[in-house]
């Protein structure tokens, strides 16, 4: 495990700097997802976990700094341009983002039906298969309203990789999940990664759950990469901030209070 | 103090910048011709019972009113005209209108905006597709088609309402009833009446794509989107009305 310095980075941010209406979300940080391993973003909530992946996705533009997706400078691309480097990438909504007028199968060959011209009967071997890898062949005819939680994730997994994309980009994929789907969409990961190759980034805050699959994890406070490393490096690492957040600790450098004025003078205060 | 002034003119340039968007994938969009037949009939066929049974009521009303006008002047034989004409160029476009925002423009906009809630329209962003053609633009299109088509059914039976009290109730002969109506109504009126509802049409539809496609992405937000559709879609009817009025009375 580790960065091992030949293999190529398939996502690459370099010094990226943004904010939002005057807040600093992003100062200067640095972080590169290498082809065919997991790499964990990590981060309390509010760090900007799902904006970092809004600018990966090219959704939104940085206002400093260079992000490369498959060595494309993501902001500079025309529509077209961008479009197409999105075919490459597939990507897990945190609540699925499934359509709700669709069914469980057209769902998953919806990316299918709008870029490709596949003959009728392929197509429906390919959903099949896709359905078959995250065990929900069976449930093809059902409504995405009839799903639970932990299914409609798995379909909307199905979903992300029907047109084997080479990144696959997790938002939040463990939130809100009991303990058995939980599992099966950690192994799902881990498969996915393991045979198909496919590099994936996961933006969790769960770290324990991560921590089993990561080759490498990054840790985000104060809008850049406080701390970067295997999961086993994080755990050992010193820093206050890192030791809060890899061990759930309720106050620390992130405080346990919001900003207030003095207590005590509040309290006596309340009389007058 | 120019605040409001100032948002109000933002919002617009917002509204036209978005129209152009959607005109730009209207044509596209026919590639799919079962999503525009899906939005017709959601449009068009789930509107109709309120739209007939508005109808009906006007035009019972337009009966009597009419009648009681008319019979000052000794006229109530052109109860039939005056019916007709008040339905096709003025009555028939401008309520279809009012119902079409309150019934499937309010719909539109809660489904797009909750699309938007629920990330879908992310989702397809993200997976190349434009939402703005698979989504918004049958729609769009579909309202505009159904709008036409309800005033037409609305103005029908309006004009049978109005028969209904005017002939059946208050006793103006059928005959004159007909004849004068078949004299008097020509080509212009149900021009009039037929442009005026494609204008209201785009301009209902635009509303309604515009606030979904635009709310905020939380269950409150879907809810003031909705309200703001049904608002705007019948201010901007109205203002729409008085200026097409103008415009044809004018030529």
């Amino acid at each position: 495990m580790g960065v091992s310095p030949t293999a190529e980075a398939v996502v690459e941010v370099s010094d990226l700097r943004y904010a939002i209406d005057g807040r600093s979300i992003f100062d200067g940080l640095n972080l590169r997802a290498l082809r065919g391993q997991v790499t964990a973003v990590m981060g309390p909530s509010g760090t900007g976990k799902t904006t970092l992946l809004r600018l990966l996705m090219g959704a939104i533009e940085p206002g400093d700094g260079r992000i490369t997706v498959f060595g494309e400078e993501v902001a500079r691309l025309a529509r077209p341009a961008l479009y197409g480097l999105r075919r490459r990438i597939g990507m897990l909504f945190q609540n699925g983002a499934l359509m709700s007028d669709l069914s469980v199968f057209e769902n998953v060959a919806f990316p299918l039906r709008a870029h490709t011209r596949l003959p009728e009967p392929l197509l429906r071997r390919l959903v099949l298969m896709k359905l078959q890898a995250v065990g929900l062949r069976g449930a093809a005819d059902m409504a995405p309203a009839e799903l639970s939680g932990g299914m409609a994730r798995r379909v909307a997994l199905a979903r992300a990789i029907v047109m084997d994309p080479e990144l696959l980009i997790y938002d939040e994929p463990f939130v809100g999940l009991d303990p058995i789907s939980l599992g099966v969409i950690l192994r799902l990961i881990q498969t996915l990664n393991a045979t198909l190759g496919i590099t994936s980034i996961v933006v969790t805050h769960d770290v324990e759950e991560i921590s089993r699959i990561a080759h490498q994890s990054y840790l985000l406070a104060g809008g850049r990469a406080a701390a970067a490393g295997s999961p086993a490096e994080l755990l050992r690492a010193a820093t206050p901030a890192v030791n809060q957040f890899m061990r759930g600790l309720p106050d620390g450098p992130v405080p346990f209070h919001v900003p207030a004025p003095d207590y005590r003078s509040q309290l006596l205060a309340v009389d007058r | 103090m120019m605040r409001p002034l100032v948002d109000a003119i933002v919002r617009m340039g917002r509204i036209a910048l978005f129209l152009v968007r959607v005109l730009g994938q209207c044509l596209p969009s026919l590639r799919h011709p079962r999503l525009l037949l899906a939005q017709i009939y959601n449009a068009g066929a789930r509107s109709l019972i309120i739209v007939m049974l508005c109808g009906l009521f006007v035009g019972m009303v337009l009966g009597l009113q009419g009648y009681d006008l008319l019979q000052r002047f000794g006229s109530e034989s052109a109860l039939g005209v005056a019916a007709a004409l008040g339905l096709v160029r003025e009555l028939g476009p401008v309520i279809t209108a009012l119902l079409f925002a309150g019934r499937a423009g309010t719909s539109l906009t809660s489904e797009i905006g909750l699309m938007r809630a629920t990330d879908q329209l992310t989702a397809m962003e993200m997976m190349a597709v434009d939402p703005v053609r698979r989504v918004v633009a049958p729609r769009f299109l579909g309202g505009i088609i159904a709008m036409p088509l309800l005033t037409a059914i609305f103005n029908i039976i309006g004009i049978y309402g109005a028969q209904l009290i005017g002939v059946g109730l208050v006793g103006v002969e059928s005959g004159s009833f007909w004849s004068q109506m078949q004299a008097q109504v020509d080509h212009r009126d149900i021009n009039e009446g037929l442009i005026k509802s494609l204008c209201f049409g785009v301009a209902c539809s635009l509303m309604a794509v515009y606030e979904g496609f635009h709310a905020e992405p939380t269950a409150e937000g879907v809810g003031l989107a909705t309200t703001r559709t049904v608002v705007s879609s019948a201010v901007l009817t109205l203002l729409l009305d008085y200026m097409l009025t103008a415009a044809f009375l004018n030529s």
